[in-house]
């Protein structure tokens, strides 16, 4: 499994991550993995205010189809358009070119009660074990 | 990846200009031109003899799998064999020419039919009223959930709207609540694969107020009886809400246990699966909604009862009613009646010992299964099951091979493979129903193909990875279909 250090992670297994004063979103490696070959994503309009643990959008594979819930509350301020076209991004590159949105934080101090990728990978271990 | 062997060719790729099945005969009438901007050009129909239209789909029916071929245990589906004198039945010229505007006069025997199912389908489930307008499964948990909803109007309780469904649901249940219009409030499993009681408690009562009632699946998608249902049901009730059972898995409760003692208002049965009228693609399903006392008044409609005016001691007078505070008609005419001639017949054949039967052979041939295999797929939830069970596709010692890539081999080894990665909360999952009909031979041969098959995934991964091997089509890129739908012929 493999981790971005720089980011913090939800026990939805959403990766949050710091850039500029934006918070930059997706899911985790982990997560693309457990749902394999991603065939659709649909996510929020611009300009939506969601609040910690809203459902900000759908990923579908080939296996499930999976609610996608905000790390942090905040106002959406990009999607990344291309995925509508290529959601095997998500597949290929998580952490890079499949990030799914960028948000203004509303309460920054969110990012701290996310698990830093050590805590991360223990709780994946722990989900996995049991 | 697949090949280019190319099984049968599309009837389209058949035609040839002119070539038809049948001559039209001389033109009787009058010559007439269609209005200009009607006509269209082109119309590319295929153009074939008749023996090649027969040839054509003969061909293609032989390259279906379904119950009448081999094994097919599709859990959660329920796909045991369809006796043939179920269609016999449906086929009798009384019943097929009938007409739905014929006045009840004249339909009595057609109304009998349907009212005597009305009442097995209460005396089965434990219910006061039954309806037999849903035309499928999940289409009798929309009119479920909205009978729970109009209850809650007619009690002065508009404003809830929300229905709790646990994580082990069949995953119609949330899509029925949200086509109704209510919110979904999901409950998790605990590790026995029972309702969380905590969680669930929680749940009630955060949304108290708001409750409308939860949707339950019991035994769940786990193929497990849940061992709190009166604590569960107790503590909705407490709340305000209703209890909603789905019925897909009624085959393991016949005979033995009737939801409506178990605290269910309002249940959907599927007579496809349980009362062995065909399905997955064989016939159109049927799904009707019973309910208790308190949600009777609440049925859709029309349902068939006795008019006691027009009735003599002898000879009940059969007429479609609409109950009280009906939420109104959910099909057109009366749902599906050449399904309900064939569970009519089901029920009527194995009477109830028979059904019960069914429950006993379900359960005992599921058990069996989960046995055998066991010590290979590993069984999360690992207790006596119901009707079917699911165990985890992986193997140790093969960490590439996935459920699909044993589930492709299956087809290999000639049998229809489980419902794979549902349900969620169970990693590669593989759900496997085998049903009450079939013999110990068929099990242990399926049960020695997955065993073998085990040992392939150790030995020879690839075989898997790159199966089926044996089908008419080789492994289908399942994501190139979904992103690239195709559904008609472009020449």
């Amino acid at each position: 499994m493999k981790l971005d250090p720089e980011a913090r992670y939800a026990k939805t297994h959403e990766w949050a991550r710091w850039d500029g004063d934006e918070i930059v979103c997706g899911i985790t490696d982990h997560a693309q993995e457990s749902l394999s070959d991603i065939v659709y994503v649909e996510l929020p309009e611009v300009g939506d205010t969601l609040e910690k643990g809203d459902v900000f959008g759908v990923v579908e594979s080939v296996k499930a189809a999976s609610d996608l819930y905000m790390p942090m509350g905040g106002e959406i301020t990009a999607i990344n358009e291309t995925l509508e076209d290529a959601p095997e991004l998500i597949n290929q590159d998580p952490y890079g070119e499949g990030w799914m949105i960028r948000f203004k934080p509303s309460d920054p101090a969110e990012f701290d009660a996310l698990m830093d990728p050590a805590e991360y990978e223990a709780f994946v271990a722990e989900e996995e074990g049991e | 990846m697949g090949d280019d062997r190319v099984v049968e060719p599309l009837i389209f790729e058949i035609s040839r200009p002119g070539r038809c099945a049948v001559p039209l005969p001389d033109l009787d009438v009058p010559e007439a031109d269609l209005p200009e901007g009607l006509v269209r050009e082109d119309l590319p129909l295929p153009e074939v003899s008749e023996q090649d239209l027969i040839r054509h789909y003969t061909h293609l029916s032989q390259l279906n799998y379904g119950v009448d071929v081999g094994f097919y245990p599709l859990g959660s589906c329920t796909m045991k064999y369809n006796p043939k004198i179920n269609e016999e039945m449906c086929r009798l010229p009384g019943f097929v020419h009938l007409h739905p505007y014929q006045d009840e006069e004249t339909v009595q025997g057609a109304l009998f039919l349907m009212y005597y199912l009305q009442e097995f389908l209460k005396e089965i489930g434990g219910f006061a009223g039954v309806s037999l307008q849903p035309a499928a499964g999940a289409h009798g948990e929309l009119a479920g959930v909205l009978m729970m909803r109009a209850y809650q109007i007619d009690r002065g309780e508009a404003h809830r709207d929300v229905i709790l469904v646990p994580d082990s649901a069949h995953g119609t249940n949330p899509a029925s609540t949200t086509m109704s219009g209510m919110r979904v409030i999901e409950v998790p499993s605990d590790d026995r694969g029972n309702v969380d009681l905590a969680a669930l408690k929680a749940a009630c009562e955060e949304h108290s107020d708001h409750l409308v009632g939860m949707m339950l699946t019991n035994p769940n998608t786990l193929g497990l009886f849940d061992e709190h249902l009166e604590e569960i049901s107790g503590l909705v009730h407490e709340h305000g809400g209703l209890m909603y059972g789905d019925g897909a898995n009624m085959n393991a409760l016949l005979g033995i246990a009737r939801p409506g003692d178990l605290g269910f208002d309002v249940l959907h049965y599927n007579l496809h699966k349980t009362f062995s009228t065909p399905h997955g693609g064989g016939g159109p399903g049927s799904g009707p909604v019973a309910a208790s006392e308190r949600l009777a008044d609440f049925l859709p409609g029309p349902i068939v009862a006795v008019d006691p005016d027009r009735s003599d001691e002898d000879a009940p007078f059969f007429t479609l009613v609409m109950p009280p505070k009906s939420i109104g008609r959910v099909k057109a005419f009366y749902g599906h009646f050449g399904v309900m001639v064939r569970a009519y017949t089901y029920i009527r054949m194995l009477g109830p010992e028979g059904l019960r039967r069914v429950a006993e052979y379900a359960v005992l041939n599921a058990n069996y299964l989960m046995h055998r295999i066991k010590g290979m797929y590993r069984v999360p939830y690992d207790r006596t099951c119901m009707h079917e069970f699911v165990c985890e596709g992986r193997i140790p010692d093969a960490p590439d091979v996935r459920a699909l890539d044993i589930s492709k081999r299956l087809i290999d080894y000639g049998f229809h493979p489980p419902t794979n990665y549902f349900p969620l909360i169970v990693r590669e999952a593989l759900m496997i129903e085998p049903t009450e009909t079939e013999s110990k031979e068929t099990l242990d041969a399926f049960a020695d193909a997955l065993l073998k098959i085990a040992e392939e995934a150790r030995t020879n991964p690839d075989l898997l990875h790159e199966a089926p091997h044996n089908a008419p089509v080789r492994r289908l890129d399942e994501v190139r279909a979904a992103k690239e739908l195709i559904l008609r012929w472009e020449g």
